[in-house]
């Protein structure tokens, strides 16, 4: 209980930021004719911020629901690595409680509980407390954000309909990793940009996504790796 | 209340259950993903090639003065790492060419 309530109070600094661009989601959602409930319920059940807003973006009736689920499954691909990373969080614990979880483990409170992994305070109770504390900012920030859209009468006079290009620019420069990142980022934006010229539908993501990394997958390691791999 | 739809109820249901597959099975399959070698540095610069290539094909779509903007934001992140701010940068700027240049 002690644990909860600490992962809750380290994550209210990136809540903030979290419902702060909640409140954007919900302000587009409403533009779309989303109701409050069907977003609530994505909050709850999809749980994340990037994913959320891709399916927001591509809410256009008839919906394409496979292209959504494969967008959805190539932007959260990186759960997979979050996910791998909390080992040592999960060690030992019964297979119930890493399948309970899992679910409230979001960005912002896997990189607090990251931080607190390396000072040695990091345990399930602290990852869920966080989880709370995150998925209740986004809760209230989409539910907020949602009450206003309803009233805004002309989204592109407040350049709302910039805001997505906005927060993903934003996401993705806070992924650089440095100087290795350079010629994959060249090559995942030139196929993108290229791919969503040529191809209909949204393949452009995953084509750029994947020819990107694969110029990170074959270049030649970086020294440190190389030491690691010797070892 | 808009009308039932079921495609609501499949692409929610879609992305919620690939969502949690994705984190639950990267707990499960710790062990067994590599940690060094291609594999993994195609794994680690995976996440920021596809929110570049999500994003790229936009900004080269809201012209100059989009771009101007994205680039605003961009640097505004690398400066302050706070997402919000430098969102609000961007739109800032859309916003003032909007009523003033457009």
């Amino acid at each position: 209980m002690q644990q909860i309530r600490n992962g809750f109070i380290a994550n209210l600094p990136v809540a903030a930021s979290v419902g702060a661009y909640g409140s954007v989601l919900g302000v587009l959602a409403a533009q779309k004719g989303i109701g409050w409930l069907t977003l609530l319920i994505m909050n709850l059940t999809v749980f994340a911020g990037s994913a959320q807003f891709v399916m927001v973006d591509m809410w256009i009736a008839p919906l394409p629901v496979l292209e959504m689920t494969i967008a959805v499954l190539i932007i959260n691909l990186r759960y997979l690595l979050i996910g791998a990373s909390l080992q040592p969080v999960f060690s030992g614990a019964p297979l119930s409680h890493k399948f309970t979880f899992m679910h409230l483990v979001a960005d912002e409170n896997w990189a607090v509980t990251m931080a607190a992994l390396r000072n040695g305070g990091a345990t399930i109770g602290f990852l869920f407390g966080g989880g709370l504390c995150v998925i209740s900012a986004w809760c209230f920030g989409t539910m907020f954000g949602h009450r206003i859209g309803a009233l805004v009468q002309n989204p592109e006079a407040l350049a709302l309909d910039f805001a997505f290009i906005a927060v993903f620019t934003a996401l993705t420069v806070s992924l650089w990793r440095g100087r290795e990142d350079l010629l994959p980022w060249i090559g995942a934006a030139v196929i993108a940009v290229a791919a969503e010229k040529l191809i209909p539908g949204k393949w452009y993501i995953l084509l750029g996504g994947l020819g990107g990394a694969l110029i990170a997958a074959v270049r030649r390691p970086v020294k440190k790796e190389e030491q690691d791999a010797a070892v | 209340m808009q009308p039932f739809d079921y495609r609501i109820v499949a692409a929610i249901a879609g992305a919620a259950l690939v969502t949690y597959g994705l984190r639950v099975g990267g707990l499960l399959l710790s062990e067994k993903l590599p940690k060094t070698g291609a594999f993994r540095r195609f794994m680690d610069a995976l996440p920021g090639t596809i929110l570049l290539s999500l994003v790229a094909p936009g900004i080269v779509a809201a012209g100059v003065w989009g771009t101007v903007a994205a680039v605003c934001t961009a640097i505004c992140t690398w400066r302050t790492r706070n997402v919000f701010l430098a969102m609000l940068v961007g739109m800032g700027i859309v916003l003032v060419e909007r009523h003033l240049v457009g």
